[in-house]
């Protein structure tokens, strides 16, 4: 019986795979046509999602996008003998999926299995070198594994690049009868998307490396903290979390050994600011989520006053590959200090968006132009947010940045989630500063002063410089205001605001209404 | 909108407050519970949560406020979420959210007069691949245009 494969990754479905997947079924019964469908994650191609792919004896074979419309003439073009002439022949036929050029430049570490497997599957997980780096973690001491992910360089993925090895050395040699392992899912920053993949299509990944965790620091209690706008995430998870139960790879005694790692999954409701860390933790007990003063660090003092790992999902869903392959290995991908690899999200106006996991060095123009195709809108891209909404605005003067977080650091930059968006000639660059401004006073947390009133403070001063009010004192009190807020806030959010504002009115100062002399006034 | 709660509903919101009494962290995990079942967290039950939960009506207040997805009053049928973050902004969406509300005849956090959809603003949805995005309830939409949004609303109000 021949395999189809249709995923089931919230942007695959955003464009239909559903109804997809149901026709395909439909018309295969229909036509006496027998078929195992599969519903896998997404390979991260989604200018073809839906894609659908046909498995032969030469590999995956993938057509794309396939709206249900296509359906029949697809099977009257029986794709389903994918390799035959009248398959290829079919317009949406793409060739063997491994062979596309998107794919095949990829160095997909975190990313291994991601739209290969059934995201539910155990048996598929197994079968895919899945739990391999648990199975080597159980027969090492905590201190060894610890050492194993500092030694591979892995830095927090989350945006702050600290390095996890070090947080993770915090914990394992904070004494207490309890602790914890907190994974960030809360990926609110723009143009990310990154987590919510992992933890659709590939979950177990993310349980083997926090059930790692737990076990290098001894901690038995695990949260995934995740935004509440991904529903689809939630289910998967919860799901996943069952059949490790059952599998034993959860709970008491871990495969057979004296370790016990529980793990939960709580929602988030909807407030940007509980990405950061400690507001994350707030959250998790049930308050209002106020960012915390630091010191002490969460990795002393954190969850219920507990030592606690806190880490991103994509930094957590490596961990298994490091263990499994070694730390060299890991570490012999990337540049400088930035080892690995990192999951690139394309977003915005681009003509080819999605996920692109590589070894940390490429440039910002390879990924816009020979991945993404340039401009989805066939205008020529004028600015690049990469980061989030807290990292800078990239004029193309900058485009051949190589993706590192100390060559970004330099030119004033952050890299932060790997997010990258980008913009044609028809953005305002003074709205999108406003629009930083706003956002900031939209998801303050209200704890300290430079965020919760700089924030409407500056929306109030962007409206003056857009109507060309007083501008050069305007312009000067942007600038101090900026200030106060990088050096005052409490953490990132207001902290940050000023990199897309400060980058915009740099790198774009005439739609400031000001000249590059004004604007540097 | 009715805003009394019935038998049934104060029930399920009791037996949702015991199930969660004694979970670590609780509160957020039971607000959720509740608003998933009603709708919304009605701040008649306050003091009873903050009873079982060992909080002050004012701690459970500050909770509910703090977070953009809770809400104290009933709500549409149906929740229509535009994407107002940047990836979004750079495929079109500032033109989407105002012809959608000029569509539906409301503003943010208004409910239509036929009672059928609320308009809400959400920062990003984790689908910056197929800008502009909606989330109409609990579905991620791609690729979005007032026309196609509009279709998606007859769909799930008409069938």
């Amino acid at each position: 019986m021949v395999k189809i494969y249709v995923p089931i990754d919230s942007t695959a479905l955003s464009l239909g795979a559903e109804r997809t997947a149901k026709k395909i079924m439909q018309e295969a019964q229909v036509r006496g046509v027998e078929i195992t469908l599969v519903r896998n994650g997404s390979r991260g191609l989604f200018w073809l999602e839906p894609l659908v792919e046909v498995e032969t004896a030469q590999g995956r074979v993938a057509f794309g996008p396939v709206q249900p419309s296509d359906v029949a003439g697809l099977f009257d073009a029986d794709f389903t003998q994918a390799q035959a002439d009248k398959a290829t022949a079919h317009p949406l036929y793409l060739g063997l999926t491994d062979a596309l050029t998107w794919l095949k430049k990829q160095q997909r570490l975190t990313f291994a299995r991601v739209g290969i497997t059934d995201p539910l599957s155990l048996e598929d997980y197994l079968a895919h070198d899945g739990y391999q780096g648990l199975k080597n973690a159980l027969a090492m001491s905590g201190a060894d594994i610890v050492k194993a992910v500092t030694d591979s360089g892995l830095r927090g993925r989350g945006g702050a690049a600290f390095p996890t090895g070090i947080k993770w050395n915090t914990v394992l040699n904070a004494p207490a009868e309890q602790k914890y392992v907190v994974c960030n899912a809360d990926e609110g920053d723009s143009g990310t998307y990154s987590d919510r993949m992992i933890m659709e299509d590939d979950p177990f990944v993310l349980i083997e490396g926090m059930t790692i965790a737990g076990i290098a620091v001894g901690a038995t209690q695990g949260y995934i903290y995740l935004r509440s706008e991904y529903p689809h995430a939630l289910k998967t998870l919860n799901e996943a979390i069952r059949k490790a139960n059952l599998a034993g790879y959860l709970g008491e005694n871990i495969q057979g050994s004296s370790h016990t790692f529980h793990l939960e999954v709580r929602r988030a409701a909807g407030a940007y600011v509980c990405g950061e860390e400690t507001s994350l933790l707030e959250s998790l007990e049930g308050k209002r989520g106020l960012v915390r003063f630091k010191p002490p660090l969460p990795a002393i003092e954190g969850l219920f006053g507990k030592p606690t790992i806190v880490n991103n999902v994509i930094s957590l869903a490596t961990v298994p590959i490091i263990l499994d392959k070694g730390a060299q290995y890991y570490a012999d991908y990337g540049m400088g200090r930035s080892r690995g690899t990192l999951p690139i999200q394309l977003a915005g106006n681009l003509k080819h968006t999605g996920l692109v996991e590589l070894a940390f060095g490429a440039t910002l123009r390879e990924l816009l132009y020979d991945y993404g195709g340039g401009s989805a809108s066939g205008q020529p891209i004028r600015a690049v947010q990469v980061g989030g909404p807290l990292g800078a605005y990239l004029p193309e003067s900058q485009f051949d940045t190589p993706l590192d977080y100390e060559e970004f650091g330099k030119i004033w930059a952050v890299l932060g989630h790997g997010g990258i968006v980008a913009f044609d000639d028809s953005v305002d660059m003074a709205k999108m500063a406003r629009y930083a401004f706003e956002f900031c006073a939209v998801e303050s947390c209200g704890k300290c002063t430079p965020c919760r009133i700089g924030s409407t403070r500056g929306v109030e001063v962007m409206d003056k410089i857009v109507l060309g009010k007083n501008h050069p004192q305007n312009v000067q009190l942007l600038r101090d205001l900026s200030d106060t807020m990088l050096n005052g806030s409490l953490c990132a959010l207001g902290g940050m605001t000023p990199y897309p504002v400060l980058s915009a009115l740099n790198h774009f100062p005439e739609d400031f209404g000001l000249s590059n002399k004004e604007a540097a006034a | 909108m009715d805003n009394t709660l019935s038998h049934e509903q104060h029930a399920q919101i009791q037996a949702h407050i015991q199930a969660h009494q004694h979970v670590p962290g609780g509160l957020m995990p039971l607000l959720h519970a509740i608003q998933d079942d009603i709708g919304y967290v009605p701040e008649v039950v306050y003091p009873e949560i903050a009873k079982a939960l060992a909080l002050s009506v004012a701690e459970v207040h500050g909770v509910v406020s703090f977070y953009h997805h809770f809400r104290t009053h009933p709500i549409g049928k149906h929740v229509l979420q535009i994407c107002r973050a940047e990836s979004c902004q750079s495929m079109g969406s500032a033109k989407l959210e105002a012809e959608l509300k000029a569509k539906l005849g409301v503003d943010y956090h208004q409910t239509t007069a036929d009672g059928n959809v609320t308009l809400l603003p959400v920062y990003c949805l984790g689908n910056c691949g197929c800008s502009p995005a909606v989330m109409l309830d609990d579905e991620v939409y791609g690729r979005m245009s007032a026309d196609k949004v509009t279709a998606l609303i007859s769909e799930v109000c008409h069938g």
